[in-house]
């Protein structure tokens, strides 16, 4: 039986923010008297995430998935509710629990910034107690999945944003662990670097069957990696379940391109009932809903006379766009 | 929490010294611009100053280069590169390591002092060519104990400023309450001039704060100047053991406080 290694109960979190009114006397009012108020950022969310399951959490800027991923690994501490991380309190930061997880932020480096890589990955290796000859191993075969063998002995400040991303994910994961938290690990790559990226995640996941936790504003991202999506909306949780029942759900029709024979025919078909996403000469396509897409597509081929079809899904980011510009979409 | 283990301290001290090294010129010359005690020596002698506390140019001239000695070996700039870590969310990757973040700013400074060591010597050896007079070798059982009262010295030093650091967690700007504290550190150290040259007021309170105990005592020891040994040390090892479970509970407590801001 899988069992679940993170579950998270009726958890909230608050922040406190001082505002400040705009320009001068905003300024002075400010210096005498603070204007505190408590934002719930956090509304008593739950989930159970099962080992081995790579998780996407989706949402707008300020929606709360980096929060969540923050509590998860123990780096913030909870208002209310309770977290259990591989049994652990995340808060209470145990040694034991520590070794067992990871957190790679995209914007943020722990590698030395003036030595080469391979200096920080053998002082993380030192901080989680492996020894020089496994921690030489692990640096090898990491080294050879990210493929970034040639860049260990250069200062990571001389290596591309790349290199250095793939150089973090190597000093993250050094230690082998159970749980990867991953906050926008591609932010600011190329798109071969980030599917090299997504390669490199889909394999440790294979290999070693950690769990991991992604937030991520690139939907390939999300598509590739993630069968399970978290939304996360205004603080609470609008959608947990599989990705494709979500995008089924929330755009139940597919795109069919239609090339006929002449552009009369496609011309027939626009004035036919169906609903036409654009039409160029000859070349026309459809939005057909997914249950009568075997009907229709009969229909169509008995009456008009068309040279080829293809069947698409709409763009996923299309999709995904709609789930967060609807603040209170819930599935 | 301070779970270390000798292979952890070797290569944390290693990377560290290694990553000083890139700094090497700007070391040499944080060296040389802790000359403050030479300026006063030049007050002190050029007045006739040290008369008044029956302290001889010779013994004066030493107990500065002490001075200076041990100021190389123990300044501490911990809470402002702790201060930028957290305001910039540097920490975050370092608190959910099994490693209290501490110890890599604790390591940094040790490396620093390695990579100033050399430094010192040669400002020391200039020193010595301008004061032929005041050349002198320190026995080894001597040189040994104000080594160790001079690391007493940074780790009281480096306690206090980590408390200060916690401070971050509450308010952004602890590094503005360290400019307190660098007042009386300055003054009543002994940096500027021996303790036994303040006012007899003063010297009936200072003894119980740690500050003579930062610069004083271990030039004092160093520089042959008579000096109660046994009290100096009780005295720093007495301040390590208040300080030390003071910055554990502002520790614990600051983290309950961390926002991750920055991330």
């Amino acid at each position: 039986m899988i069992k679940n290694i993170i579950e998270v109960k009726n958890l909230s979190k608050s922040f406190d923010i001082s505002s400040r009114e705009q320009g001068l006397k905003g300024t002075l009012k400010h210096f005498f008297k603070r204007e505190i108020t408590s934002k719930k950022v956090i509304k008593n969310i739950n989930f159970a995430i099962e080992e081995g399951e790579i998780i996407g959490f989706l949402g707008a800027n300020g929606a709360g998935k980096t929060t969540i991923l923050k509590m998860l690994c123990g780096l913030i501490y909870p208002s209310q509710g309770s977290i259990s991380v591989s049994g652990y309190l995340p808060f209470r930061r145990k040694d034991n629990f520590l070794k067992n997880i990871t957190l790679v932020m995209g914007q943020k480096q722990q590698l030395i910034w003036d030595l080469p890589p391979i200096e920080s990955f053998y002082l993380n290796a030192s901080i989680y107690e492996i020894n020089k000859f496994e921690a030489e191993k692990r640096i090898r075969k990491l080294s050879d999945m990210l493929e970034i063998e040639d860049e260990l002995n250069i200062p990571v400040r001389k290596l591309s944003l790349g290199q250095r991303m793939k150089s973090e994910l190597l000093a993250a994961l050094i230690h082998k662990p159970k749980i990867l938290f991953l906050d926008e690990p591609t932010l600011g790559l190329d798109i071969n670097a980030q599917r090299n990226l997504r390669k490199f995640l889909k394999a440790y996941n294979k290999e070693t069957n950690a769990t991991i936790c992604m937030t991520s504003h690139y939907m390939k991202d999300i598509t590739s990696l993630c069968k399970r999506v978290i939304c996360v909306n205004n603080g609470s949780i609008s959608y947990d379940g599989k990705l494709n029942k979500l995008l089924k759900k929330i755009s139940p029709v597919k795109e069919v391109l239609l090339i006929c024979r002449t552009e009369n025919d496609a011309n027939a078909l626009r004035s036919s009932g169906f609903t036409v996403k654009q039409k160029i000469k000859n070349e026309i396509t459809l939005k057909i809903e997914n249950k009568s897409i075997a009907t229709s597509l009969k229909t169509i081929l008995n009456n008009y006379d068309i040279e080829d079809l293809y069947i698409n899904e709409p763009p996923v980011d299309e999709v995904i766009g709609k789930i967060l510009e609807k603040k209170e979409y819930h599935v | 929490m301070f779970n270390l283990s000798i292979h952890k301290i070797s290569t944390l001290l290693k990377v560290q010294y290694a990553n000083m090294l890139e700094y090497r010129v700007e070391i040499a010359l944080w060296a040389i611009s802790g000359i403050i005690p030479f300026f006063m020596l030049n007050i002190w002698t050029n007045n006739n100053l040290n008369e008044s506390i029956n302290i001889n140019n010779t013994m004066l001239s030493r107990y500065f280069l002490s001075a200076f000695f041990v100021r190389q070996f123990s300044v501490v700039w911990v809470v402002f590169t702790f201060e930028e870590d957290s305001l910039m969310g540097k920490v975050s990757p370092y608190l959910i390591q099994p490693l209290n973040p501490f110890f890599r700013y604790f390591a940094q400074h040790i490396a620093e002092q390695l990579t100033r060591f050399p430094f010192a010597l040669i400002i020391a050896f200039f020193f010595f060519i301008f004061n032929s007079e005041s050349f002198w070798v320190p026995n080894l059982f001597i040189l040994l104990l104000s080594c160790i009262s001079t690391f007493f010295s940074f780790l009281i030093q480096f306690l206090m400023q980590s408390i200060i650091a916690c401070i971050c967690f509450w308010t952004e700007k602890a590094s503005s309450i360290e400019r307190l504290l660098f007042i009386p550190t300055l003054f009543l150290s002994g940096l500027l001039a021996p303790i036994v040259s303040f006012p007899e007021f003063v010297k009936s309170w200072i003894y119980i704060t740690p500050f003579p105990y930062l610069i004083d005592f271990p030039a004092n020891l160093l520089s042959g100047n008579p000096t109660n040994i046994s009290g100096g040390f009780s005295m720093q090892i007495l301040w390590i053991l208040i300080l030390f479970p003071l910055f554990k509970k502002a520790w614990s407590e600051g983290t309950k406080k961390y926002t991750a801001m920055g991330t």
